[in-house]
């Protein structure tokens, strides 16, 4: 028998529960953290490198699966998204091999990664039934009413995923946004992608309708500002804002305020914008950033 | 089968008798189904497979920036802005022809559509509100969609909508006489929607002939369909009712382009083409233009000639149009909803 060629993956972006090329035909290599002695760090792959027109697509998926998603019950959510839990589990070791290569990290270190990363999932799909208990409420008012207050979903959701955590960051920014309703459109880390391209594997595989997350690989200077200006998109969390190369989030933010966008800041001021401490337990920030709140007012009579 | 003896109005005047110009087109002197299948079928064959791949590579044409903006505001000129619903009412008639007058409030240089295109009841609704305008009103008749009727009810149909005031008629031909055979059959309903058309006055509404080619399965029927509706003296070939998919393609449309550019060659008359039904995206429209530049040619590159029967066009071209004129893309949320009311 002739000897395994391994076979090399072509990794594309995630749009509509579909995996295409980029409009653009480009890609990237993606290579691994440099080594602890400094030596650059090998080839991993190529990935795709998106375009204006791969993220305009990726809203308009986003946008036609908001509906079915938004008004599925709360229950429902949270039961799709412990699926992707378990889809995670199952690829743990996939997942580990490339949070070390991306990240620089030990085996031991990758492995602890990925279960903190599972749990986050988890633990945000937890949150799905239970937010508007917290959230909600029946407000006091000077008139014979029941007034009523429930968190609603804001819409699509442009989300620069964090570019240093390629998985555990990606995860803590993904799950708080769509477990409310929401649906993502997710620039991945520009140089450590391939975690967020085996989490869409994740969620093709699962019971997420197509087009509530959406994955769009690719240099976040040049698709960022699109999805800044989109008016199309609701909201914008800038995690990813911070640490890559090109991007000013001040500029992103002018640029959502053109329609109104909820803009959620990178931590730290201007220049010194940082990644959070991903590992630290979240607390319900990253979810109520992207909810609006509805009241009811209903006659009581006497 | 029964011919129509009455296939054409004699009031109509003989100058103008269709059934004299298609004998002598034909060269015979009586036009029967047997002298019109003779002549329909001489027509060269469609090559299914080059007619596909010829409209997949005008489809990848590449039209950007100045093109785009002047072909996005060509296409929304040729819209027949259309709505043809068993629940259309006054109210949505009445929107539907506010939006033609200012397809969008935020951008007044945004050209109108060509037409509306409503039910022949509804012509009064769209009227008081496009007045003279400029936005014309086409209105379908003959039993629309199925053409299935007797043909004075068509014929009344078709009356009725050019009294109320339509510039327009869309008719649908018999498909199944097409696909009988009776070929004279369909000619005469033809000639005699035609001749309906005229106004007391002795000018006419311009005549749209559906063809439906959804039903005609294969694309020699388009091709002898076109002649058809040409020879019986429409105006305008149109592609379907929007009712049946696949509604307008674009190897259909191609073949509908090269009809009536070789209809000019052969009688010096130049008429209209109309898909309508399944065309949705900026994208989309575009490549039906570059169709019509290169197949047609520049001439039919007017909303004279070419139309569109679209409702969801309008909304996707305007959001082009703004993506172009604010530098971002622009969303749903800057268009009039269109979808019928909850309410």
């Amino acid at each position: 028998m002739s000897p395994h060629v391994e076979v090399r993956k072509t990794y594309k972006l995630y749009i509509g529960g579909k995996f295409p090329r980029s409009e653009s035909g480009r890609s990237y290599a993606v290579h691994a953290a440099p080594s602890r002695a400094g030596r650059p760090g090998s080839f991993l792959a190529n990935a795709a490198a998106g375009s204006r027109k791969d993220a305009r697509d990726a809203v308009v998926a986003a946008r036609g699966a908001f509906p079915t998603w938004a008004g599925a019950t709360a229950y429902n959510r949270g039961q799709v998204l412990y699926r992707v839990a378990e889809v995670m589990q199952g690829r743990a070791a996939q997942f580990a091999d490339e949070v070390a290569a991306a990240e620089g990290l030990t085996p031991a270190r990758a492995r602890a990664t990925v279960e903190a990363a599972i749990d986050r999932w988890v633990w945000y799909a937890g949150w799905s039934d239970k937010l508007a208990q917290i959230l909600g409420g029946l407000n006091p008012v000077a008139g014979p009413y029941f007034d009523i207050s429930a968190p609603e979903p804001t819409g699509v959701v442009a989300v620069l995923a964090p570019q240093r955590s390629s998985l555990l960051g990606l995860v803590s920014v993904v799950a708080p946004v769509v477990v409310s309703g929401n649906t993502a459109v997710v620039v991945a880390s520009q140089d450590r992608p391939l975690p967020a391209v085996t989490l869409t594997e994740c969620l093709a595989t699962s019971d997420v309708p197509g087009g509530v997350v959406n994955v769009i690989t690719g240099r976040t200077a040049e698709i960022a500002p699109w999805l800044a200006s989109h008016r199309d998109v609701n909201a914008i969390d800038l995690a990813g804002a911070a640490g890559a190369d090109g991007v000013v989030w001040g500029d992103l933010e002018g640029a959502a305020a053109e329609n109104l966008k909820r803009v959620l800041r990178p931590a730290g001021n201007g220049a010194e914008a940082v990644e959070p401490d991903w590992t630290a337990t979240p607390d319900l920030s990253r979810m109520t950033a992207f909810l609006e709140t509805k009241t009811v007012w209903h006659p009581k009579g006497r | 089968m029964t011919v129509l003896d009455t296939a054409v109005d004699p009031a109509a005047g003989s100058t103008e008798d269709p059934a004299a110009r298609a004998r002598d087109l034909l060269g015979v002197s009586r036009l029967t189904d047997t002298s019109l299948t003779r002549w329909l079928h001489a027509l060269p064959g469609v090559d299914q497979v080059g007619a596909e791949a010829r409209a997949a590579s005008l489809g990848t044409r590449s039209i950007k920036t100045t093109s785009k903006a002047w072909a996005i505001d060509l296409a929304i000129s040729m819209i027949d802005l259309t709505t043809l619903e068993g629940a259309d009412t006054p109210g949505k008639v009445r929107g539907l022809a506010t939006r033609a007058l200012t397809p969008d409030p935020a951008d007044l240089t945004t050209p109108s559509p060509a037409a509306v295109c409503v039910y022949g009841d509804m012509v009064p609704f769209a009227r008081e509100v496009l007045g003279h305008s400029g936005v014309r009103i086409a209105a379908v008749a003959t039993a629309f969609p199925s053409g299935r009727a007797s043909m004075p009810v068509k014929l009344a149909d078709t009356r009725d909508a050019v009294a109320a005031g339509a510039d327009e008629i869309d008719m649908v031909i018999d498909r199944g006489a097409f696909l009988a055979g009776h070929y004279r059959q369909v000619f005469d309903e033809i000639a005699a929607v035609k001749a309906a058309c005229r106004r007391p006055d002795g000018t006419s509404a311009r005549l749209k002939v559906i063809m439906e080619t959804g039903e005609l399965v294969t694309y020699d029927n388009v091709r002898r369909a076109s002649w058809l509706s040409m020879l019986a003296g429409g105006d305008f070939i149109k592609t379907s009712t929007g009712k049946i998919s696949p509604a307008a393609t674009l190897p259909v449309t191609l073949i509908m382009l090269e009809a009536v550019r070789d209809w000019r060659e052969v009688t010096g008359q130049q008429l209209g083409v109309k898909p309508a039904g399944g065309i949705r995206t900026s994208k989309d429209a575009i490549k039906f233009l570059v169709a019509v530049n290169e197949v047609a040619g520049p001439e039919w590159l007017d909303n004279h000639w070419f139309r569109f029967g679209a409702s969801s066009l309008l909304n996707d071209l305007i959001l082009q149009r703004q993506r172009l004129a604010i530098g971002a893309y622009s969303g749903s949320d800057y268009v009039p909803d269109d979808a019928p009311s909850l309410y």
